[in-house]
């Protein structure tokens, strides 16, 4: 791997920048693997990179049916936090965060990670017990978090509408300094460019249709273009399409498939240097680098493949922006778009063995699995590793939903992204 | 945005004034003492999730406040029927615990 360095810039400059190696190879798939990761987005190359890295396992491919990081992970609105009340759900947010602070000297590669901080309004005054009581239980995690009053926010952001006029005044927020927003394209190109040069195969334009089960267990996969791969392990990190592929392998999963939308304005000078969020108007906006306003809310309530939802949906998402912000009432919007969400009942997601042996499911991350990229690829990589759920990620074990340990996130904290 | 017929008002209406509610044809069981943790489990949280047909249950939320069910293509988001509750559907795909959906009716039917 050609390595990425101010000075290589430099040198790059001299031949007008036309002499870069490729950021991976396009190779054609092995027969057999140790492992095979159905997926390429996030998630799913972070996991390669990861179990390539720290596990020794090289001999992996990625196989995705569209392009490295085309899914879910190059539609999200890139909010970085790991506030979360419960505390399986908190250890595994902010080993992630551990994982971003470092991210881009570890894969030689600008993710773009700033950790500008991120507001939780509140709005009622039952927001605001739930916003001390997440704060709290954050501090006794080591997670970094304050609860601020109105007027510390409006120092924070000065031209939020903090005033009693709006219909749902800010009565305070939730403060993570250390939450932030990351470039999504770099993520992926970042973890799927380390792992390639760590001998990973990254297989595009490959979609697997079927799983090849024997005697209960998973030895392979079948593939639209490929034919046939053979695995020892396979790990399935397929977001919105889960629970297709939990039914090719035989056995359903709590999980729906949901569209969420995002929209961006044009470019605007800068004038909002942090992430804010509203649970209870429903929405959230940063601004980008480039200058557009990043804009995102709830999920359309019916199941849908489709990546796109209903525009009432945009319409309140808008209304709530322009209730926080009055100013931004005259900013046009540029593009809308929408994914394919995986929402899990207790908005946690789902690390886990499943009821076929040798076959592994990292999905259910729903509407806020970005900011766990690098966190969920370590943990998966160790559960793909050692054959079993790693310690983090036993509580996530889809099984959860029979014994009933849930970790209830949504109704706790209130989550969105 | 669905433009959605309620068959209680008889009406179209647009998609605001409803409610996705989930998957329809869940069956409650008829003795949920007897249930085993996994079956009580699935009965709760494990959900057909497929891509195309799917029968949902929806409300008229700011309607008539009436639930009737829609099979709908998820893929596509075309509508292809609308009806009431304990009618049955016309348009009708296997569901994905293989049983297929008349099975499904018929346990519903014994247990209401
Ligand atoms: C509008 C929107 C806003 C969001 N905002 C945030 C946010 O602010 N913060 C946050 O933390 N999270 C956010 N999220 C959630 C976040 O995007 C996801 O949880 C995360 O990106 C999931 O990563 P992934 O790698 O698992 O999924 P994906 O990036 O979707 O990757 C899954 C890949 O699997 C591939 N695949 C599927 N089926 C097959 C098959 N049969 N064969 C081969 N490949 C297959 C797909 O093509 C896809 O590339 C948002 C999501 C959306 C849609």
């Amino acid at each position: 791997m050609q390595k990425y360095s101010g000075f290589g810039l430099l040198k790059h400059a001299l031949s007008h920048h036309e002499n870069w190696q490729r950021v991976w190879r396009n190779p054609v798939p092995k027969k057999k693997y140790d492992v095979v990761i159905v997926g390429g987005g996030g998630h799913g190359l972070a996991t390669a990179y990861y179990l390539a890295k720290v596990h020794n396992i090289t001999n992996i491919a990625v196989l995705e049916k569209g392009y490295l990081g085309g899914g879910n992970t190059a539609r999200n609105t890139t909010i970085v936090r790991s506030n979360y009340l419960w505390d399986e759900s908190a250890k595994l947010y902010e080993h992630a965060m551990k994982l971003w602070e470092g991210l881009s000297q570890d894969l030689n590669y600008n993710v773009m990670f700033s950790q500008r901080g991120v507001l939780n309004l509140g709005h009622t005054l039952q927001d605001m017990r739930d916003i001390s009581r997440r704060v709290n239980a954050n501090r006794l995690n080591g997670i970094d978090g304050e609860v601020l009053d109105p007027q510390q926010i409006k120092e924070i952001v000065p031209m939020m509408d903090c005033s009693d006029r709006p219909r749902y005044p800010i009565m305070g927020a939730s403060w993570q300094p250390r939450g932030g927003v990351a470039r999504h394209d770099a993520v992926a190109w970042g973890f799927a460019r380390a792992a390639d040069a760590l001998g990973v195969d990254l297989i595009q334009q490959c979609e697997v249709v079927d799983f090849i089960i024997e005697d209960g267990a998973a030895t392979g996969v079948r593939t639209k273009t490929h034919g046939s791969i053979s695995a020892d392990r396979i790990g399935c990190v397929t977001a919105g399409n889960s629970s297709v592929m939990a039914k090719m392998a035989g056995f359903k999963l709590p999980l729906e498939s949901h569209p969420l939308q995002a929209l961006v304005s044009e470019p605007i000078k800068p004038i909002l240097d942090t992430v804010v969020m509203s649970n209870h108007v429903h929405g959230y906006i940063s601004q980008s680098d480039k200058g557009d306003l990043v804009i995102g809310a709830g999920i359309d309530g019916y199941n849908g493949y489709g990546q796109r939802g209903s525009y009432h949906t945009i319409e309140h998402t808008v209304q709530a922006i322009v209730e926080l912000f009055p100013v931004f009432s005259r900013v046009r919007m540029n593009r809308q778009w929408g994914g394919i969400v995986d929402t899990c009942p207790d908005a946690c997601p789902i690390i886990s063995a499943t009821p076929v042996e040798n076959l592994f499911f990292n999905c259910g991350w729903g509407t806020g699995g970005f900011k766990a990229t690098p966190g969920s690829g370590h943990v998966f990589a160790e559960t793909l590793a050692a054959g079993e759920a790693s310690e983090m990620a036993k509580p996530f074990s889809m099984f959860r939903f029979h014994d009933g340990a849930l970790i209830d996130e949504h109704g706790a904290a209130g989550v969105a992204h | 945005m669905f433009y959605i017929f309620c068959p209680h008002c008889e009406e179209h209406r647009e998609e605001e004034e409803f409610h996705a509610a989930g998957q329809a044809h869940i069956p409650r069981p008829l003795d949920p003492e007897a249930c085993s943790d996994k079956e009580w489990g699935e009965y709760l949280f494990f959900r057909d999730n497929p891509r195309g047909i799917h029968h949902e249950l929806w409300v008229h939320a700011v309607g008539c406040r009436k639930f009737f069910n829609i099979t709908r293509d998820t893929q596509t988001y075309e509508i292809k029927e609308v009806y009431k509750v304990g009618e049955k559907p016309k348009f009708t795909a296997v569901s994905e615990t293989g049983a297929d959906l008349k099975s499904s009716l018929k346990a519903q039917e014994s247990a209401t």
